[in-house]
């Protein structure tokens, strides 16, 4: 039993890690690009974003995910999610979309919160945009977001399990199938048990990672 | 030797006038001082003369080259701005050292990069043809600087850790490190606890000594009478009075001035 419930987990967790490295490979660029969209100084551009941003985080990412899977199937003229991991496919747009909003809204905190005088120090001293913004503002950006970054990418390791919303099979989905199987109550506490643990031991090795990102940046102040 | 020209600085923040015809000329070596109440545009007028600001109207000549002509909008790209910057050094009020950088690496960061970019499209800078030559030039004059301003045991320290008169004078050793022809401060002071603005004071007072062209924005009132040759007093965005600190601060004619320093004197 504990064979078959720990293979059944290992499957689910390798999906669930699956969709969250996706996601994180792609709503991070995405953010970025949002980000500065919000801060451009063309006022349509600017307004466009900042109702994109408005509608995903004021929305459920599980009604978005659900919006996302079955819609195109009936307006198009063919379902753009028939097709091998199209489940997966889904979840991820969905999810690199919901979370790159997120994420923009946290670099722009990071640009925004560099006080001005760091740039015009470096413009007084005949640096470059560029060189101001590669040498001078970028790390201590990076040091203002780690922190809000650290609690969004947590949830999303978490948040992976509504995707089996549109029956894709993450780690959650392959816990609770055991309830609904012959192994009585067994089959209730132990995979619930592990499932958590998995999720918990991820995120304790994330909590790790960022805890040492910000130690590595805790020499300066800014 | 005249080293600076500026002739009818105006400058608007929408409806708002704040510099209303700014007209001076400042001889090398000599040092200026700019007192006023807040909001009569001191600080603005500073920021002009660093590219911080563009004015709506007027002319800024260094040595002879026209740096700035509202008319003429070629001289305008960001290239052009960068390089002219390089004539006037700034230290501000809050300092603004880079904090992920250690002292020294304050100093020469600017430098440095200047130093790559001529090498690599001019083929020499400052008489370097190679990069390594022109760094360790540049690490030399650091030390230099940071002897001047008494600091040599902090190169490693991060700003930090260091005092806000100590912070201040990391920012004076940057300045100066890019050779500027003139070297404005912008209340250097005021963001510094009393017993921290001597050190820094008596380093602008070194400065004066070895011939620094300089614009000094300041409250400090018993300073700008001991170190300028020139006193500005600024008014509602122009210039009320100025000449010798004999003058301006011991017999204002202008009775704003008069008004303004006698709240220094009944301190």
């Amino acid at each position: 039993m504990f064979i078959t419930v720990i293979n059944a987990l290992n499957e689910g967790f390798l999906q669930t890690l699956k969709l969250f490295a996706v996601t994180l490979v792609g709503a991070l660029p995405l953010g970025l690009v949002i980000s500065f969209g919000s801060m451009c100084r063309f006022g349509p551009l600017r307004w466009l974003t900042r109702t994109l941003v408005w509608i995903v985080r004021g929305t459920p990412l599980m009604l978005q995910l659900i919006v996302i899977f079955y819609v195109p199937g009936f307006i198009l003229p063919q379902n753009p999610w028939a097709v091998t991991d199209g489940r997966f496919w889904a979840a991820a747009v969905a999810f690199i979309l919901n979370y790159a909003c997120y994420f923009s809204e946290i670099f722009r905190g990071g640009v925004q919160g560099v006080p001005v005088g760091q740039q015009e120090a470096g413009q007084v001293l005949g640096m470059t945009r560029s060189q101001i913004f590669f040498k001078v503002t970028l790390l201590q950006m990076i040091k203002r977001i780690v922190p809000p970054m650290s609690n969004e990418i947590i949830t999303l390791v978490k948040d992976t399990a509504i995707a089996r919303m549109i029956a894709w099979q993450e780690l959650i989905y392959a816990g609770y199938a055991f309830l609904k199987g012959s192994h009585g109550l067994a089959g209730l506490y132990w995979p619930l048990l592990f499932t958590g643990l998995y999720y918990l031991l991820f995120n304790g090795l994330l909590t790790l990672l960022f805890g040492w990102m910000e130690k590595k940046m805790s020499y300066f102040r800014s | 030797m005249e080293v600076l020209r500026v002739e009818n600085i105006v400058k608007n923040f929408g409806r708002v006038e704040v510099l209303r015809g700014i007209d001076f000329s400042l001889q090398k070596g000599q040092v200026l001082s700019i007192i006023g109440s807040s909001g009569s545009g001191k600080t603005t007028l500073l920021r002009c003369l660093n590219f911080l600001e563009t004015p709506q109207k007027g002319r800024i000549i260094v040595e002879g080259k026209t740096l700035f002509d509202a008319e003429d909008r070629q001289k305008m790209s960001d290239a052009a701005i960068r390089l002219n910057r390089l004539h006037f050094g700034l230290v501000f009020q809050q300092f603004n050292l880079f904090p992920q950088y250690t002292v020294k690496r304050n100093i020469t960061l600017a430098e440095e990069l200047l130093a790559k970019e001529k090498i690599k499209k001019e083929g020499s800078y400052n008489g370097h043809t190679t990069v390594r030559d022109a760094l360790a030039a540049i690490d030399q004059k650091a030390d230099r600087l940071l002897e001047e301003v008494g600091l040599t045991v902090k190169a490693d320290s991060y700003p930090c850790q260091l005092s806000g008169g100590q912070q201040q004078r990391v920012a004076i050793a940057r300045a100066l490190a890019m050779e500027p022809d003139i070297l404005c401060f912008d209340e250097p002071t005021s963001a510094l606890d009393p017993e921290l603005t001597g050190e820094v004071l008596r380093v602008i007072r070194e400065l004066k000594d070895t011939g620094r062209t300089m614009i000094i924005v300041t409250h400090e009132i018993g300073f700008a009478r001991d170190v300028s040759d020139t006193v500005m007093f600024m008014d509602g965005g122009v210039i009320a009075e100025m000449g010798p600190p004999e003058q301006v601060i011991e017999n204002p004619q202008n009775p704003r001035t008069r008004e303004f320093l006698s709240r220094f004197t009944e301190r």
